[in-house]
Parts: C-alpha cells; structure tokens; sequence
C-alpha cells in the first residue's frame, strides 16, 4: 500500500467530561475516497473539526503528506490543501458566486470568473459564476462550496453530510463529480450515515461508535446490514408494518390555499391542497427552501391566516386557519417543530419547565400557579417513556443532545394524546436506533387511530412510515400519491419539478 | 523550525454553565469594584477617602434618623425596579418609569389640588390608586405603539418621559400652580387626609413601604410560580418558542408595560402623598432611571432586587452626606450610580463567558 495522504494516530478529544474521540486511528489514501460512518453523536464532526484546524485534539499525532503536522486554525489547514465543505453553506445569497468566491480567493473577477467556469466543465460541477446566490437550487450552492474549495488546489477534500440536502437524481451527479476529483488526484473524506450511498461510492470506510473506531473496512465487500451492526452495535430492529386501515374522518384539511407572507425571502405558497385523515400518516415530501417551514407555520397556527383566506384550513372539522397556535391545540392539534432549541423547547429553562410549554393543559396547574410536582410526574414520564438520556428533570433543555431534546418533544407531544398530530423532520440530527423507534411509535399511533402528518427530507423514511405522499416544489404541493404504488424516483422528479401538476393522475382516488 | 509567531490575544468564549456561585457574587464583587474605583476617583480629586467611606457607607446605618431616610428612598426604587423587572425579563424594556412616575404623581395629586378642603380616610388610598392608573395609562401609550406599529419600545418610552416632565412644568408654571406660593413652580400643600399614614413614628417612613414589600413578594410569586409569569418568561428567551406554544406576543408586550406602569405610578404617588405633601418639579429625580440599574444589579430576581434597591438608596442617602461632610461634588453620585452599573456588566459577562488566550496567527510546520 502507497504511503497514506493523511494519517492520525491516537487521537483524542474531550469536551469537559464528554469524550468525543478517543484513541481514533485514520489513515486516509491518495486518490481515495474514504467514508467516515457512525451515528449521529459517535464523533464524526469532531473529528472532521480536529482534522480541518477547527479544533485542536488532546492528544495523539497527526501526520500529513509524511510530514507532522498541527494545526491552529482553518486557515492553515487551507493553506496545507485540506478543504471543508460543511452540511450548513456558507454563502452570501445576496452576492453573486464569482464574488463569494472572491471573498476568500485572491484574484481579478474576470480570471475567476474563468476558472470557475473551467472548473465545472472538468468535474461537472457547472454553475453561472454571474447568478446571485439566493437564485440558486440548494445542490447549486453546494457546487459553489465545492468549487470555493477547489480553487485553493486542495489535496484533501472534507464533505461534511453532502448528500442530506440533496434529491436523488442530484446525488448522482455529485457522486460523479467526486469520482472525477477522486481520479483528478484529490482525496475525499465522506461523512455519512447513509449506509447505500457509502456502499456505492466509498474505497475504504472507517466506522465510528461512541468515539471510538468500530472498524476499518472496504464498504463494497460488506452489506448495508454488516455495516449497520458495526455502526449501531446491534442489530436493526424490523420496520414495524402498518396495518390497513379503512380510512377515517378528516381531521385535517387544507383546499386551495394561496399564501403569500410579508417576508420578501419567503417561499409563496400556491394553490396547497391536502387532507390528512384519523388512522393514515400523510408524508409531504421535498427539499427544504421548497416553501415547507412557511407551510408548517401555516399549519401551526404560528402564522394565522386573515378573515380574508377563512375556510381554507380546517381542524376537525373546525375553520382553524384564522385561530392561533393555542386555540389549534385546543381543538386536538399537536406539532413537533424542525428546530427543537429556541422554538421547541426554550433552551435556557429546565426539562420540566419545558413541558409546561404545550403541556400546561394537562392540569399542570393549579389557580393559574404552576403545580410544580404533577410537571415533575409528567416530565419523568416522558423521559423514561421516550428514552431521553439526560441527568434528570431539572436538566436545562439546552444542555441536551439534539437527539434526546427531538425524543423529549415527540414525547411530550404524544403524551398530549391528539387527535392530529404534525411531526416535521421526525428524525434530523436522531442516531439510528432513536429514529427507527420514533418511526415505530408514529406508525402504532397511527394504527390506534391517529391522524399524523409528517414533513420530511428523507424519502426511505418518507416511504417507511407514510400511506400517502405529496411532493411540495417552488410553493407547490403534487397531488397525494400511494406510497405502495410509487418508487422513489418518482418521487425524485417531483422534488427537482420535473413533473409538472397537469401531469399527475389523482392516485389517491383510484386507490 | 518552529516558529511562534504572532501575539496572543484574549477571546471570550461562552461558558458552558453559568455556574450559581459566580452567578451570587457578581453583583457584590460588582459593588466592591466600583467602590474601590470611585474611591481611587475621590483620593485624585484631593478628597480624604476615608471619610468619604465614612460618610457614604457608614453614616446611613449609624443613626436610625438616617436609617430610615435610607428606607424611605427603597421605597420607590424597589417599587419601580419590581416592575420594571417584570418587562426586563420578558425583553421588553421600558425605559420611560420616570414619565410613567411622574404620570403618576400628577394623577395623584389631581385630588389635593381640585378638592383642597375635602376630608376623610379615603383620600390617600384614592391618591394611590389613581397614580397608578396615570403611570399605566402612560405605558399603555408605548404599548400601543409597539403592538401597532412595531415601534421600539426604548425610544418611545424614554421620549414620553420628556414629554412627561415638560407636562409637569406646564402644570406647575400654569393651571397648578399654588395662588400663595410666591410663583414657586408647586402646587398647593396637600391636606392632612392626603398624605399617607407614618408606620414609624418619629420618621417619614410611611405605609407604602409595606405596600411595597407585600407587591415584592407578589411579584415573587408571579415570576417564580405563576404560568403568566412564566409565558412571559418563555417569551424573553426564547420568542419563538412563545410563538409555537401560542403565548400573545402582543399581550405579553402590553402586559409587561402595564405592569411596569402601574408600578412607577404607584411609586409617584406615594411620593407626592409622602415626603413631599405637594407636587414639585423635585419629584423627577431619577428613581425611574435609577430603578433599571436596580432591576438589573438584583438580577431582575424579586429577591436580589430587594437588595440591590436598598444598595442604591445607601448610595443616595451616603452620597447626600459626603457631598456636606466630605465636599463631594453633586456629581460624584451619579458617578458612582454609572460606574456600578459599567462593572456589574462586565462582572455579568463574565459570569456567562470566559476568557481565552489564543494565538493570534498559528505554528507552521516543523
């Protein structure tokens, strides 16, 4: 085996008394495209953050290109040709590409203007050096951050969750980008936790458990399964089966609705139909940006519809779109939010404090003073019920996990027992084992007769859970389609708009 | 080759927890600071400190007369500073409780002036009552505009405490100004039945200090136990969770202010139908303002606050002293008001985050 590009041994990082790494080893090969697998939590991102000069680790030694090597700051890691592309872009979106580039990339416009066109027709990474950054798709602006990276002639690339943001047929086409760099003499580091993109692109993976290396292994010679038990430490549990149901009454209704908010930056809705009965889970699909955090609000009662654009939502039967989020409630409305810190929960205050939030109608109180020991009851309830990992009740909801904190407002949500139950992003940022149990809760909830809608990127979970899906693209929702009788791709088209409306058989009527 | 290069340079760096200790003794490690700084002011300007001390910290806890003076300037401040507080914590900031005090001091003083000869036990509590209608009718102006308009909340209420205090002027130079009063800009002395009864004979101490002590405790209960507190609370730190929980932004808002309103006015009343027993430009003194550094130096906790606004009041009464005792100059209090305020700042920042000395520029390869 050649002499490896990058090379750690040993190394280590804790924050306080967390460990994140411990004793990691990681040799990474020129001209290879190496994957980092592990659960959300196992020290991924730490890692990549040691490696890139984020951070710097407590112990063990880092080698690069033969040379030892540490660094203080991102900055040098550039200038060593290590580059970053993180899950979260950063760019400006009212500037152009050719100018965020030239924040960071001395040179005139013209000549990198010139080379970003150069480098996109070598790796397929094309994209107008001239068009504003707040009018490009989301894979647009990771092809931005990747060419951002490129310029400064890079040795290794870090790619930090690449493809979560992406629909299916654009990740095919980062995929072959990525092989072109890789045969271009760049090697990549891939973060992932989806187990058939690494299988399907990675040489070598190493895997990543509680800060600790699980195993080094060539992901092509392992099944999805294989490396599932190495990345959770157990076996998967079976997806639960949905039982057919005969369908029940509307609790959720939404006809025709046209929304345009106030925000210039926000995504108008237009034309947004969709019914979500008692015993079925609807699943809206689609890229996020796509108008889905508008359409929630709407749903929520956070945004309230004037007496103009009356009966357009109903709730039970019950005109709702006018009501705030409270009176929603108050009708059987429950609603886990896709952020959980600040909007979910309120960071700063303690687990029971927390539950008070939505859960105050459970008799929490008494004389309009908080009863102090039933939020208490309630709040250990939900932390045993739902698995929180957390020191206990009084816990700052801060200071936990963002995949505890999502099991403790899905718990505290279904311990409302509503009748409509709105769950967006179920899963974001949930390690394996937490997703799938919150993915079986769902679907016994809704086997008992629940009506739960659920806003998600992820289409293998999407199609896991939902009986219906509709897709919402530029502010507008396809038509339902079965989930039986569709396949992802489908899907997909929907997601990047290649479908348009017209085209759609109403399925949900045939099935 | 190694080199360093590069200085290093101090970041500060958010600290995981706020630990309670360092939480505890900011505020007095605060008061210590800006003692020892003003001190060091007092011995440049060629004034002995020790007597300073003396007369600031010492001599109001050295005879009751003093004492209770101390007292009577809490009253107010605590008074203020606990409603204040209330809108603090639901980050609305009223900064305008001197407009909303002298608002109702007015309101108050409507009766001794309109109907000097009246008698009878119900005047007072009436004075009372009506002065906190005048300072939350006052706040209710900001509230309005706010929840209407969205207009920030600091400028209006801060500007209608001008437009307050030249409503005062134009009272007591026109309409309300007492005939036998030889064109000083006062109303008439009110009568016996306006004034607030004496709780400790010998003194002016009178009963709205307890008022005021039983509205601390009060606003104990309301902030720590009750769920209005707590929506307002949620909606300080963190708005949009208010937002998703269905708390009324707006209500909170108008809530916040009127509370505060009703407090400052509460607190002008008492003084017109206390100490002063008539309505004078002299009631603007600062206690609206004085009060926010209160609210913030007790932590906007009700408890802390009581503390901190007897701290302030130490700091009137002492700084009246020194300035007889000691020459200091009138300004010295105010100094030392501001100062105190700049280091429980930065002592609170602290608390929250640490310091950390980083490389400036990095180490470049061996």
């Amino acid at each position: 085996m050649t002499a490896p590009l990058l090379s750690l041994r040993g190394i280590s990082k804790s924050y306080g008394q967390i460990t994140a790494n411990q004793d990691v080893d990681l040799d990474v090969a020129p001209q290879s495209i190496h994957a980092i697998l592990g659960e959300n939590g196992a020290g991924k991102s730490t890692l990549m953050k040691l490696v890139y000069g984020v951070e710097q680790p407590d112990g063990g030694s880092v080698v690069w290109d033969g040379q030892p090597l540490s660094l203080a700051s991102p900055a040098e890691a550039r200038r060593q040709g290590i580059g970053m592309v993180f899950q979260h872009f950063s760019l400006f979106e009212t500037l152009t590409v050719v100018e965020n580039i030239q924040l960071v990339v001395p040179g005139r416009k013209a000549d990198l203007t010139q080379r970003i066109r150069t480098l996109g027709r070598d790796f397929g990474l094309e994209v107008d050096p001239l068009a504003h950054v707040h009018a490009l798709s989301v894979g647009e602006r990771q092809r931005v951050e990747i060419i951002r990276c490129l310029m400064t002639n890079p040795k290794l690339l870090i790619l930090d969750e690449p493809t979560s943001v992406l629909p299916p047929q654009s990740v095919d086409k980062l995929f072959d980008t990525l092989r072109r760099l890789r045969d271009g003499g760049v090697s990549i580091l891939f973060i992932s936790h989806k187990l058939e993109e690494i299988r399907s692109i990675c040489d070598r993976a190493t895997i990543l458990r509680g800060g600790r290396v699980t195993g080094h292994v060539d992901p092509r010679e392992h099944d999805a399964h294989d490396l599932a038990r190495m990345m959770i430490g157990r076996d998967m549990p079976e997806p639960m089966p949905a039982l057919p149901q005969s369908s029940g009454e509307k609790r959720l209704e939404i006809i025709g609705l046209d929304y345009r908010s106030d925000d210039p930056f926000a995504m108008p809705l237009s034309d947004i139909s969709l019914t979500v009965r008692a015993g079925e889970i609807l699943g809206i699909a689609g890229i996020s940006g796509n108008g889905q955090s508008e359409l929630a609000a709407l749903i929520s009662g956070e945004t309230i519809l004037p007496r103009a654009l009356r009966d357009r939502i109903f709730m039970m039967g019950q005109d709702a779109g006018t009501l705030d989020a409270a009176a929603r409630r108050q009708l059987g409305f429950a609603f886990v939010p896709e952020d959980r810190l600040g909007r979910g929960v309120v960071p700063e205050m303690s687990l029971v404090l927390n539950s008070l939030l939505t859960a105050h109608s459970l008799k929490l109180l008494s004389h309009g003073l908080i009863d102090k020991a039933k939020a208490t009851a309630f709040t250990n309830a939900c932390i045993g019920q739902y698995d929180v990992r957390t020191p206990g009740p009084d816990a700052v909801a801060g200071s936990l996990s963002g995949g505890n904190l999502q099991k403790f407002i899905i718990g505290r949500e279904i311990m409302l027992s509503p009748k409509l139950l709105f769950v967006a992003q179920p899963t974001w940022g949930v390690d394996v084992g937490a997703a799938s149990a919150i993915r079986r809760r769902l679907i016994t909830l809704r086997n008992e007769g629940m009506a739960i809608l659920v806003i998600s990127e992820e289409l293998e979970e999407l199609f896991e859970l939902c009986d219906f899906i509709q897709v919402l693209h530029h502010g507008r929702l396809s038509l339902p389609l079965v989930t039986r009788h569709t396949r992802p791709e489908e899907i997909g088209r929907y997601m990047i708009g290649a479908h348009t409306p017209s085209q759609t058989a109403d399925q949900k009527a045939l099935a | 080759m190694s080199t360093l290069s590069g200085a290093f340079l101090p970041t500060l760096v958010r600290r995981e927890h706020a630990s309670l200790a360092a939480t505890l003794l900011a505020p007095p490690i605060a008061l210590a600071a800006a003692t020892v700084v003003n001190l060091g002011l007092y011995v440049l300007m060629g004034r002995d400190p020790v007597a300073v001390v003396y007369a600031m910290l010492l001599e109001p806890f050295l005879s009751w007369a003093s004492f209770s003076e101390v007292l009577l300037k809490t009253g107010p401040l605590l008074l203020i500073a606990q409603g204040l507080a209330i809108g603090f914590r639901a980050k609305v900031f009223n900064i305008g409780a001197e407009g909303q005090f002298i608002l109702g001091a007015i309101f108050a003083s409507a009766i001794p002036v309109w109907f000097p000869q009246a008698t009878g036990q119900w005047i007072w509590p009436a004075m009372l009552l009506l002065g906190t209608l005048g300072g939350a009718l006052w706040a209710s102006l900001t509230a309005f505009w706010r929840v209407r308009l969205n207009a920030n909340e600091i400028l209006v209420s801060l500007m209608l405490s001008l437009v307050a205090a030249q409503f005062l002027n134009y009272l007591l130079l026109g309409p309300w100004k007492d005939p036998d009063g030889f064109n000083f800009p006062q109303s008439v002395m009110f009568q016996y039945d306006a004034m607030v009864p004496i709780l400790i004979s010998g003194t002016r101490v009178n009963v709205s200090l307890l008022l005021t002590i039983a509205l601390s405790i009060a606003a104990w209960i309301f902030m720590q136990r009750s769920f209005i507190g707590y929506k307002l609370q949620v909606g300080g730190l963190a708005p949009r969770a208010a937002s998703y929980a269905g708390f009324n932004e707006g209500w909170a808002i108008w809530l916040s202010l009127l509370i505060g309103g009703c407090a400052a006015g509460l607190a002008g009343a008492a003084e017109v139908a206390g100490p002063l027993g008539q309505l004078q430009r002299s009631i603007s003194t600062g206690y609206g303002y004085a009060a926010i550094i209160v609210a913030y130096l007790g932590g906007l906790h009700p408890i802390g606050i009581v503390v901190s606004a007897l701290c302030m009041a130490v700091l009137y009464i002492g700084g009246d002293n020194a300035m007889v005792s000691a020459s200091l100059p009138i300004a010295a209090v105010r100094v030392f008001q501001g100062s105190l305020l700049l280091a429980y700042l930065v002592a609170v920042a602290f608390v929250r985050y640490r310091l950390e000395w980083r490389r400036a520029a990095c180490r470049s390869q061996p």
